[in-house]
C-alpha cells in the first residue's frame, strides 16, 4: 500500500478501535451539505492523482484527492469531459467529495447523475480493508453495484479511495436560447419539449426567464433552434449563467431566507407557493419559503417527490426523512460497512 | 438421509403447500414434478434443479402474502420471470420454491409528458416499446431477447443490450422499483423524481438477482424517439484492424447510437438463417449506427464512413431504408439462435474488457480453441468492451461440456487479467459463481454478504446465486492448481 493511502488507513484503523468518529473532507466546498458534521477531520487531498485516462476509453481513474480542476482540465484536452456537471460551488472540489456527495448540475436532465457514471470505486472500509468495487469498463454486473450506492453516500460507509468514471465527448455546438414565460409557462414549455426529440442538454426557469441549452452537431442544434425560436445568448453570458446555476451562485442561494431544494415529477403542476427556480425541466425546483417544514415536505411528497433544506436556520432534518423500514434497511447496511459509525457520523441522516 | 430426518421435511413441504393454497388459486400452485419441470432451468439449461412448488400469484398482495409464508417457514424462494436469463439465475434452489412474476403484466401507466411507464414486473420488454409507440417514446435497453424477457428479469439482471453505449443499461433507464423484502415488508427505491434520499438503494437492487427483494412494480425512464437512424456496416480483413476503428470512432468524438461487432465465424452462421446481407470474406464486420434529426445522421454518418475507412475498411455500406436498417441489426440480434443452428449446443460467455485489449482477447480465445479442441464464434458489444464468445460444443459427446465450461473459464480469467469482467450484462447467478473468486477478495465478498444480510439476514432470496462463499472459493482455488474437473453439486447456502 502506498505511503499515504497507508496512513489514512491508519487514521480509519485507530479510530474503529477507538470508536471515535472522523469527519472525512476533500476540498471542503460542501460542508454545508448534510446533516451533522462529526469527528475529527481526515483530509483527503494528499492522496491525488490521476491513475488512468485513455480518451478512447472514455473512462478516467483518479485518486479521491485530485482536484476537480485538475480532471476538467485534462479531459478538455482531448475534448471531453464528466457530462454530469459536478458543481464546484465557487471553490475547488476533489473528486472524492463529488462522488461522495453524487450532486449534479443543470445537464443532469439529459446526461443522467454523478451515479449514471460511476464505473467503480475503492473504498477503505472500517477495518482499514481496501475493498475494490465495479472496474474501469463501460458494463459491469459482477456482485452488488456498491460503487453506485457509495455516490451520494456522503462518505457513511467508507473512504472512497479512489474513482472510475465514464466520460463523454464534449459537445460540438452550444446555444442558448432565452424566453420570457412565467413559472407555469416555462414549466408546460419544459415538460412538451423533452417529450420530443430535441438536442436540449439543459433548461432552467428564473425571475421569468427561461433559458435552454441545446447541444449536439452542429445541425442538431440550428434545427432545433428554428423550431424554438426565442432569443439566442451570446456564448460568453450564456457559460456565465450556466456555471452560476451549477455553482449555485445566484443572488437566490445567498439569502438569508430559508431555500427549499425540491425534487419532484418533472410535470407535477406549480403548487400555489410556486418556485422560485426551476431546473431540468421541472424536476427541481427551489423554494424560498419560511413555512413549517412538514408543510413543504408534505407539499413535495404530493407532487411525487422529497424535499430538502438546503440553506437558512435548520428547523428540523436537513434531507427528507425516510420511511421506516427504509430508515431500518439504511441502519442494517451501516452496520454491516461501518459498524462503530465512525465514517462522517450523522451526516446523511442523524441516527447513523 | 434417513427417515427420521425425510419426516420433518415432508411434514415442513406439506405446511408450505397448504399455506400457499391458501394463497393462490389451485391453477396458480404447480407441485407435480410434471408441472414444475419446464421451471427446472432458465435459458442456461446446462444448469437444472427440481423446486418443491411453483406459484404464480397475479396481485401484488398474493406476492406479500407467498413471502411472508417462505419468512416464516424457512422456505428458500427464487423469483422468475420469462427465465430467458442467461447465467441460470433463476434456477431453482433445492428445498426452495420458485415464485414466477409471468403473471403480473400489466401496465399501469404510460404518461407521455412525464416520458414514464409504470409497469408490473412480468410486462415484455419489447411490450412497454410498443405500448410507449404511439406517443414517439420508447424503452431504451434492447437485450436481444426483448421479445420475450421481462423488465423484472431486466431489474435482476440489470440488463443491457445493443444500443447501452448512448442510451445507457437498465440501471441508467428505471426511475424506481416497488417491491417488498422477504419478511412482506413493503419497500420502494426512486420514482418519479430524478434522485431520493438517504443512500441510492435503487441502484443496489438493480442486478441484484432476486437476492435482496422482490420487485412488484417499476418505473422506467422512456425517451423520445429519434426521427430517423442508420447504420454504416463495415468490413474488416483483420479483427484487430476492426477493434482499431472502434477506438477510432469514439476518439472522433462520435458516440454511436449502437456499435456492434462480429468475426466471420459468426457471420457465416447468421447468414444462411438470416439473409441479413453480410459480408461474409470480411474476418469482421463492424455496425455502427447514427440516430438523431435527418440532418444530423448524415453529418455523423459521413464521419462514421470517414473513420472507419481511415481505419482500414474494406467495404462500407450504409442503409438506405428503415427495413434494410432492422436487416443489418437482424443477424447481430439473432446471433445466439443461430449458434444454435450451427451446433447441437452453445455456450454464451459475457466478459467485459477495456477496449483497447479486445485484439489480445480475440488472439488468445483463438489459441483457446485449438487447447480445448472447441469452435468459438465472436459477436461483441464493441462499443462497450461486452464480448460474446460463443463456444460450440455437443453435450451428448461425452467430456465436451466440460471442456466448453473450462473453455468459458479461461475467457473470464483473462478478461480479469486485463482490467475486465466476468459479467457485463447476463449476471452471475450459478454460472459464473466460481469465476467471482477470480475477480473479487474474500474481504470484498464479505462485503456482499454484508449487503446481502442487511436485506436478507436468513439468506432466503435465491440462496446460492451471485455471490461464492469463502469455502466454495477455497475449493474452486484448490482444484484450480490441479486442474481438475469442475465440480457441479452441493451449492452452498447462506
Amino acid at each position: 500500500m502506498e505511503p499515504v493511502l497507508a496512513q489514512l488507513r491508519d487514521r480509519i484503523v485507530a479510530a474503529h478501535a477507538a470508536k471515535t468518529p472522523l469527519r472525512l473532507r476533500g476540498g471542503g466546498t460542501k460542508d454545508f451539505y448534510g446533516e451533522q458534521l462529526n469527528g475529527e477531520i481526515l483530509d483527503t487531498r494528499a492522496h491525488a492523482g490521476i491513475v488512468d485516462y485513455e480518451p478512447s476509453e472514455l473512462v478516467i481513474t483518479a485518486r479521491c484527492g485530485t482536484a476537480l480542476s485538475q480532471i476538467d482540465a485534462t479531459l478538455a484536452r482531448h475534448g471531453q469531459f464528466l457530462a454530469f456537471e459536478p458543481p464546484a460551488f465557487g471553490g475547488d472540489p476533489t473528486i472524492g467529495g463529488v462522488v461522495a456527495a453524487g450532486l449534479s448540475g443543470p445537464r443532469r436532465m439529459s446526461a443522467g447523475a454523478a451515479r449514471d457514471f460511476v464505473l467503480g470505486a475503492s473504498l477503505l472500509n472500517a477495518r482499514g480493508e481496501l475493498l475494490h468495487f465495479g472496474g474501469q469498463v463501460m458494463k459491469n454486473v459482477a456482485g452488488f453495484d456498491v460503487s453506485r450506492v457509495l455516490c451520494g453516500s456522503l462518505g457513511i460507509l467508507g473512504l472512497i479511495t479512489q474513482v472510475s468514471l465514464k466520460v463523454l465527448p464534449r459537445p460540438r455546438v452550444q446555444a442558448t436560447l432565452r424566453f420570457e414565460f412565467d413559472g407555469a409557462g416555462a414549466l408546460e414549455r419544459f415538460n412538451t419539449w423533452r417529450a420530443q426529440p430535441l438536442p436540449i442538454s439543459a433548461t432552467a426557469w428564473h425571475a421569468g426567464i427561461a433559458s435552454v441549452r441545446l447541444a449536439g452537431s452542429p445541425s442538431a442544434v440550428r434545427a432545433a433552434r428554428d423550431t424554438l425560436g426565442g432569443e439566442t445568448l451570446d456564448e460568453a453570458r450564456a457559460d456565465d449563467w450556466w456555471s452560476s446555476l451549477r455553482d449555485q451562485r445566484l443572488p437566490l442561494f445567498r439569502e438569508n431566507a430559508r431555500l427549499w431544494r425540491l425534487s419532484l415529477a418533472a410535470t407535477a403542476p406549480l403548487d400555489a407557493a410556486g418556485a422560485d427556480l426551476i431546473e431540468w425541466s421541472g424536476a427541481l425546483r427551489w423554494l424560498r419559503s419560511d413555512g413549517p417544514a412538514a408543510e413543504i415536505r408534505a407539499l413535495a411528497e404530493r407532487a411525487g417527490g422529497t424535499a430538502a433544506l438546503w440553506h437558512g436556520e435548520r428547523n428540523g432534518p436537513m434531507f427528507h426523512p425516510l420511511t421506516a423500514s427504509n430508515l431500518a434497511l439504511h441502519r442494517r447496511l451501516k452496520n454491516e460497512f461501518d459498524p462503530h459509525a465512525i465514517f462522517n457520523r450523522g451526516r446523511l441522516i442523524s441516527e447513523l | 438421509m434417513t427417515a427420521a430426518e425425510l419426516a420433518p421435511a415432508r411434514d415442513k413441504r406439506r405446511d408450505l403447500l397448504t399455506a400457499l393454497a391458501t394463497i393462490v388459486p389451485s391453477e396458480s400452485l404447480l407441485a407435480s414434478p410434471e408441472q414444475t419441470a419446464p421451471f427446472e432451468c432458465d435459458g442456461l439449461a446446462a444448469f437444472r434443479q427440481s423446486p418443491l412448488a411453483v406459484v404464480l400469484p397475479d396481485t401484488e398482495d398474493q406476492v406479500r402474502r407467498v413471502l411472508r409464508v417462505c419468512h416464516d417457514l424457512a422456505v428458500p424462494l427464487v423469483a422468475r420471470g420469462a427465465g430467458t436469463g442467461l447465467s441460470g439465475g433463476a434456477m431453482p434452489c433445492a428445498g426452495g420454491i420458485v415464485l414466477s412474476l409471468a403473471k403480473l403484466t400489466r401496465i399501469h401507466e404510460i404518461d407521455p409528458l412525464a416520458c414514464i411507464a409504470r409497469v408490473q414486473p412480468g410486462v415484455r420488454n419489447l411490450a412497454v416499446s410498443e405500448a410507449a409507440a404511439p406517443h414517439g417514446l420508447y424503452y431504451a435497453p434492447d437485450p436481444s431477447s426483448q421479445i420475450a424477457c421481462s423488465i423484472g428479469g431486466n431489474v435482476a439482471e440489470n440488463s443491457g443490450g445493443v444500443h447501452c453505449l448512448k442510451y445507457g443499461l437498465t440501471v441508467h433507464n428505471v426511475l424506481g422499483v416497488r417491491g417488498y423484502t422477504i419478511d412482506g415488508e413493503p419497500i420502494a427505491f426512486g420514482g418519479a423524481a430524478l434522485d431520493s434520499p438517504g443512500l441510492d438503494l435503487l441502484a443496489l437492487t438493480i442486478g441484484s438477482e432476486g437476492l435482496l427483494m422482490v420487485v412488484t412494480e417499476v418505473t422506467l425512464k422512456l425517451v423520445p424517439r429519434p426521427k430517423l437512424a442508420r447504420v454504416v456496416m463495415a468490413s474488416f480483413d483483420d479483427v484487430v484492424k476492426a477493434g482499431n476503428a472502434v477506438a477510432a470512432i469514439i476518439a472522433a468524438g462520435i458516440i454511436p447510437a449502437g456499435l456492434e461487432m462480429m468475426d466471420r465465424k459468426a457471420t457465416n452462421a447468421v447468414e444462411p438463417f438470416v439473409r441479413a446481407g453480410y459480408d461474409l470474406t470480411a474476418e469482421a464486420i463492424l455496425l455502427a449506427e447514427s440516430d438523431g434529426t435527418p440532418d444530423e445522421v448524415a453529418d455523423e454518418i459521413a464521419q462514421l464512413e470517414q473513420v472507419v475507412k481511415a481505419a482500414g475498411s474494406t467495404q462500407c455500406v450504409v442503409s438506405q431504408s428503415e427495413a434494410e436498417r432492422l436487416r443489418f441489426w437482424s443477424g447481430r440480434k439473432n446471433a445466439f439462435p443461430a449458434a444454435g443452428r450451427v451446433s447441437p449446443d452453445y455456450y454464451c460467455m459475457d466478459g467485459t474488457i477495456p477496449r483497447k485489449h479486445l485484439g489480445r482477447v480475440l488472439g488468445a480465445i483463438e489459441d483457446m480453441e485449438k487447447k480445448y479442441n472447441l469452435r468459438c464464434m465472436n459477436v461483441f458489444h464493441a462499443g462497450d468492451g461486452n464480448l460474446h464468445p460463443l463456444i460450440l460444443f455437443d453435450a451428448n459427446q461425452p467430456g465436451e461440456w466440460e471442456r466448453a465450461d473450462r473453455f468459458g473459464a479461461d475467457i473470464l480469467e483473462l478478461c480479469v487479467g486485463l482490467g475486465g469482467t466476468i459479467t457485463g450484462e447476463h449476471g452471475v447467478g450459478i454460472e459464473k459463481i466460481n469465476s467471482m473468486c477470480v475477480q473479487f477478495a474474500p474481504e470484498e465478498r464479505e462485503a456482499f454478504f454484508g449487503v446481502k444480510r442487511a436485506f436478507d439476514a436468513g439468506g432466503l432470496l435465491n440462496p446460492g446465486k451471485a455471490i461464492p462463499t469463502l469455502a466454495r472459493c477455497a475449493e474452486y482455488g484448490k482444484m484450480h492448481v490441479h486442474h481438475g474437473q469442475l465440480p457441479f453439486a452441493d451449492i452452498p447456502r447462506f
